[in-house]
């Protein structure tokens, strides 16, 4: 988690990402994050996150990040 | 022969009355709609004293900001497209240079008008003036009296002192636009587009003008499903839009997550991209999922009214080719020069320069900075011929196409908007406790990265530079340094800094294995 925190962190020093989770709601990240993450956590914990996948509940804040990135690992 | 852009509207709504025009996923306006209540706005500015000047168009991106575009101009004015989004800010510097007398707005911006410091203009609301009645006599007198050469519309670009600048574009070299344009896009009634960019840029001519000259409908898609790959392309279906003019970073956050394997656009024929790099994998991704689709590259500055060339691209590519900006649109000018204003040698890089009817009329109240890009053609000592020196440097390859190479300045692309690194410093160095500041671009992640000497944490930075510059404009990193590296003649060495943010980006990497090693063993 305290990886996938500071890529987040990298992007929005701004925001507590601790608790935020309203992430895409409050238009908070944008598209160019999205990519961007998407790009890091596949470097970081070399999981792809499919496309169906990339959708607003899943990224709405950290933990559910984390929750999508460890399903995947668990599918590998 | 056409004088005025309403002109399209006038004939493509006699063609198509019923027609939509432009929509989005709630509700859609019809040509006649269009041109009713367009012609009401122009009667109420026409009737209320305006004329031959600048009315800002603050809106919520929305078909009805399209109506108020034409309604200014039936008015005999030119529109100022803004954005809801902006910050503040950069609204106030540009109503400084304009000094509008009226703005138009809808309930989202209305307040924000209000609460807008220095600013003591007629605030009109939409929904209000749509409903004017038409003062027929009125707009054909302004009619009469307007020459192409007129202004349609002023649109701001990022100016490196931190000051926008507004470029002024005019009916003549919209015509001449939206005529070249639509012949090498194919656009007919049959097109339907899906907008991308914002309606404050001149990105938005093609489907704005494409929708007017031809009766194609435009969909304005929502920002938001730039987000999210699958719904961006349902939606594509749904409406069965069939071209797009977007940015390379529209189209490469589709290819690049693996949405075609779960999705394809259907209707899809036609797909025009320009301002950034097509990445040649995610180019031939797309080519091989719609292989019927033209795929052309579009390349323009603003100050030349949209688009100067374009190239179709019919073929894959390798990985360590680039896709060429090709070839003027007809009737426009390329010229290459050198650093002694000479033509280069062939295949020799040059500063890539536009002649003809597509430049536009300079800057908005700025003849200083006006005359430092429109130029006379230093090849032609004998009569008035005006280039405009883009700052792009570029060089021809063996076909005779025109390959785009790098800039002469520090203005950059970034998610296919032009940005001056200069404006961003300028906005740093006004915070309170920072003693220097430098950006630079990583060309391949895509960032913008900040190093800045001074007192205020990485963190509060951020939150000022967000009510100071739009949202693409803040940086995507930054870093405080005891002091800037300076080059051996004394200027910032920027070289440098692009070293130290791979080091630090390595570092960081370096870290996060060894805090991922740790969690793993927990």
């Amino acid at each position: 988690m305290e990886a996938l925190l500071e890529i987040l962190e990298d992007l929005h020093p701004e925001v507590d990402f601790e608790t935020c989770t309203t992430l895409v709601d409050e238009k908070i990240i944008d598209s160019f994050d999205i990519v961007t993450i998407i790009a890091e956590i596949n470097e970081e914990y070399d999981v792809v996150i499919p496309a169906e996948e990339i959708v607003p509940e899943n990224f709405n804040s950290a933990k559910a990040l984390y929750d999508l990135i460890l399903r995947l690992e668990d599918e590998d | 022969m056409q004088r005025n852009i309403l002109e399209y509207l006038e004939q493509t709504a006699q063609r198509f009355p019923k027609k939509t025009a432009f929509a989005n996923e709630t509700m859609e306006i019809s040509f006649e709609e269009v041109q009713a209540v367009s012609q009401s706005i122009g009667s109420y500015l026409a009737g209320n004293g305006y004329a031959k000047e600048p009315v800002v168009v603050w809106m919520h991106r929305h078909p009805h900001m399209i109506a108020a575009f034409w309604g200014v101009v039936y008015g005999g004015c030119y529109y100022v497209p803004m954005d809801e989004e902006m910050p503040l800010f950069r609204v106030k510097l540009i109503f400084e240079n304009l000094k509008p007398r009226a703005v138009i707005c809808d309930e989202n911006t209305c307040e924000q008008a209000r609460a807008l410091e220095g600013f003591g203009g007629e605030i009109l609301l939409y929904d209000a003036v749509c409903r004017t009645p038409v003062e027929r006599s009125l707009l054909e007198e302004i009619r009469r009296g307007a020459i192409d050469t007129d202004p349609v519309y002023i649109v701001f670009t990022s100016g490196s002192t931190g000051v926008p600048k507004g470029v002024v574009g005019c009916h003549r070299a919209v015509i001449d636009y939206a005529d070249q344009l639509t012949e090498v896009l194919h656009v007919t009634e049959n097109t339907v587009f899906g907008n991308q960019t914002p309606l404050y840029f001149d990105a938005c001519l093609k489907e704005l003008f494409g929708s007017l000259k031809c009766g194609a409908t435009t969909y304005l898609v929502p920002k938001e499903l730039f987000l999210f790959p699958i719904r961006l392309v349902e939606f594509l279906n749904t409406y069965q839009i069939n071209t797009v003019c977007w940015v390379v970073s529209a189209l490469t956050m589709i290819s690049s997550t693996g949405t075609f394997d779960k999705i394809v656009p259907e209707y899809l024929h036609t797909v025009a991209f320009g301002s950034e790099v097509f990445p040649i994998r995610q180019f031939n991704l797309w080519r091989r999922t719609l292989p019927d689709a033209r795929f052309l590259n579009l390349y323009g500055p603003t100050e030349a009214t949209g688009m100067s060339c374009y190239y179709e691209a019919d073929h894959e590519f390798a990985e360590d080719e680039v896709i060429p900006i090709g070839k003027p649109f007809p009737n426009t000018g390329i010229l290459l020069l050198n650093e002694q204003n000479q033509k280069p040698d062939p295949g020799e890089p040059g500063e890539i320069c536009i002649r003809g009817t597509p430049l536009t009329l300079g800057y908005y109240d700025n003849a200083e900075k006006t005359a430092e890009v429109f130029v006379q053609n230093p090849q032609n000592p004998h009569y008035r011929d005006l280039i405009y020196r883009t700052g792009d440097i570029g060089k021809y390859n063996a076909d005779g196409d025109l390959i785009f190479l790098s800039r002469k300045d520090n203005q950059i692309k970034h998610m296919g908007h032009r940005i001056e690194l200069g404006e961003i410093e300028a906005q740093v160095n006004r915070i309170e406790g920072i003693r220097s500041a430098c950006c630079v671009y990583d060309q391949e992640k895509g960032k913008i990265i900040l190093f800045y000497v001074g007192s205020c944490e990485g963190k509060d930075l951020v939150v000022r530079l967000r009510g100071t510059l739009p949202r693409y404009m803040v940086p995507n990193q930054v870093h405080a340094l005891d002091a800037l590296p300076l080059t051996a003649n004394g200027k910032t060495d920027r070289q440098r800094l692009k070293q130290m943010a791979a080091e630090l980006a390595a570092q960081r990497r370096g870290r996060r294995q060894e805090q991922r090693t740790a969690e793993t063993k927990l």
